[in-house]
């Protein structure tokens, strides 16, 4: 029995959230009592390498550098993980529940011909695990009859691991095959002093009380006090004073800060699923009745075009 | 080139779902039913595709018990022209969706497939990337746009922080983000008209796909209930809360 963690980097940096599955990796770890081995693989990587081999609890730094995987296509890593799981005989691989772990872990998955898990909360046992459906309204114990556990790890539900105090080995893998089915054309990071939306540690979202797109702009200046990334409902994404992508809710972005606060948001479900694991949620409205007050932690009865700027000058 | 959209039947958005008493499921009886928002979004950009001239067909494909015609005529209600019905009772998991998929893919000769990039009631984001696996295509998921031009599909996808263009060789399964587009709402002509395109029905055993599932819920329960908040007077006063509470 073995776990194998998928490294998230950028070529360049070691992405935090491998620290947290990293952790849920030492948790099963604990209850199998197996080694546990984290997979860099990408192309010219080396800085990666060298914080991969610093993260605590790690056996061996597994690492492929290679011109197929310099951007995480799927089509190339997915064969190649599903030979190296089979080559020694892992039994558990654990990838973030990110953009970039959702997009190549069920891949992986059905090459071995078995489940998936998407974003694990909970480890029961070697085969047991929590994950929310129904966007966290509920929360489902499932256990697997497959050999091999194919997991995402949701970040926010483990603690992760220190990621300078461990020193572990690193062994090279074969190079990784272009299966040439795709290829890499471009991308574009937002450049924003903000941080993401599903990685923030706080977050402010508008709402339809918001009134229009341009009002937005009280929510920013609160935000870029307080390091926050701004958020939206469907409602103010329908009504179209914001784009799509900064939806949060059932259908759009789920997130789950340390701080989420909720501004002329009225608190539809669709909105709460997106955020109603945040830490503390704080809602400001003008309406006494809004279901958002059910639960906030900490509820401002207040028009919000006086609250806001208020918050900014206090702040 | 035919493209194949799959939709799922799921619980409608707007319903607050419960668990069971006996906490073995959600409890299902007598809510609404709807076509997964992400499916919608497919079938949009497949019939974008036939009113451009890219696709020449589209037909719509359903896994499930009897009642999943309902969002197969509502995929022909928008435009598509045929639907297959995969008969099963079994509860079916995203690894037997795909493998079903696959065959049909295969069977149908297609050129591109269109999914939702997760359901709204499993949430398991995982049909699109499988059924490209077992499929050996390559796959564009959380897509925000589609080009298909000189035998590729350019596909820009939501990635954490920003977006990603890539080329992918046809056939090709591309899974949908919120982005893609509106999907437009069926006119009552259409809807009169769907009733009258063919749905297709075989099932799973004819397709020869062991559909047991590979994972067995042991228990669904409420998700831990929040402590009742606090109302707070002032501004000043949230401050204040929230600096004790330590996350400011």
């Amino acid at each position: 029995m073995s776990i194998l963690v998928i490294a998230e980097h950028d070529n360049n940096q070691l992405k935090s959230a491998t620290a947290n599955t990293v952790a849920a990796a030492q948790k099963l770890s604990a209850l199998m009592g197996s080694s546990v081995d984290l997979a860099v693989l990408g192309q010219d990587c080396q800085s990666v390498v060298t914080q991969a081999s610093s993260v605590e609890g790690i056996d061996n730094v597994l690492v492929a550098d290679s011109a197929a995987v310099a951007h995480q296509l799927p089509e190339n890593l997915a064969p190649f993980l599903a030979d190296l799981v089979q080559q020694k005989a892992i039994t558990h691989v654990l990838f973030c529940s990110t953009a970039q772990g959702k997009n190549v872990a069920p891949r992986v998955a059905a090459l071995l011909d078995v489940a998936q898990i998407s974003e694990v909360t909970d480890i029961i046992d070697e085969a047991t695990f929590i994950r929310p459906t129904y966007a966290g309204n509920a929360l489902a114990k499932v256990k697997t009859s497959d050999p091999i556990k194919v997991l995402t790890i949701r970040s926010t539900a483990f603690d992760g691991v220190d990621m300078t105090s461990g020193a572990a080995s690193v062994v090279a893998l074969s190079d990784v095959k272009d299966q040439e089915l795709s290829r890499f054309i471009t991308e574009s990071v937002v450049e924003s002093d903000r941080p993401e939306l599903t990685s923030a540690r706080v977050v402010i979202s508008g709402g339809r009380g918001m009134q229009n797109g341009e009002n937005f702009s009280l929510l920013e200046s609160v935000a870029d006090k307080i390091g926050a990334a701004v958020g939206a409902s469907r409602a103010a994404v329908d009504a179209g004073y914001v784009s799509n992508d900064m939806q949060v809710g059932q259908t759009g972005k789920i997130v789950a800060p340390d701080l989420y606060i909720a501004v002329g948001i009225s608190g539809a479900i669709q909105h709460l699923a997106g955020m109603k694991e945040s830490k503390v949620i704080v809602a400001i409205n003008n309406d006494e009745e809004a279901p958002i007050f059910n639960v906030a932690d900490l509820s401002l009865h207040a028009d919000l075009f006086e609250a806001l700027p208020e918050l900014e000058k206090t702040l | 080139m035919k493209v194949l959209v799959a939709v799922k039947r799921v619980v409608d958005a707007s319903v607050q779902v419960r668990v069971k008493a006996d906490k073995t499921a959600v409890d299902l009886a007598n809510v609404k039913m709807s076509m997964n928002p992400f499916c919608e979004i497919a079938v949009e950009e497949a019939i974008r595709l036939k009113e451009s001239g890219i696709a020449e067909e589209v037909i719509v494909v359903s896994a499930g018990e009897d009642a999943c015609q309902e969002q197969l005529r509502a995929g022909l209600a928008l435009g598509a022209d045929r639907a297959i019905h995969i008969q099963s009772d079994a509860e079916l998991q995203p690894l037997a969706v795909a493998k079903l998929l696959h065959k049909v893919v295969d069977q149908e000769n297609i050129g591109l497939v269109i999914l939702g990039k997760q359901s709204i009631d499993g949430d398991n984001n995982q049909t699109g990337q499988m059924l490209a696996a077992l499929a050996g295509m390559p796959q564009g998921t959380f897509a925000s746009n589609v080009v298909i031009e000189n035998g590729e599909a350019v596909v820009t996808r939501e990635v954490d922080g920003g977006l990603q263009q890539i080329g992918l060789k046809l056939p090709a399964v591309v899974t949908t983000d919120l982005r893609l587009n509106e999907p437009r709402y069926a006119s009552l002509p259409n809807i009169m008209k769907a009733k009258r395109k063919p749905v297709a029905q075989i099932t799973a055993e004819e397709l020869g796909v062991d559909v047991a599932p590979r994972l067995s819920t042991l228990e669904v329960n409420d998700p831990p209930a929040r402590a009742s908040g606090k109302r707070v007077g002032s501004v000043v006063e949230l401050i204040d809360a929230l600096k004790v509470e330590g996350v400011l």
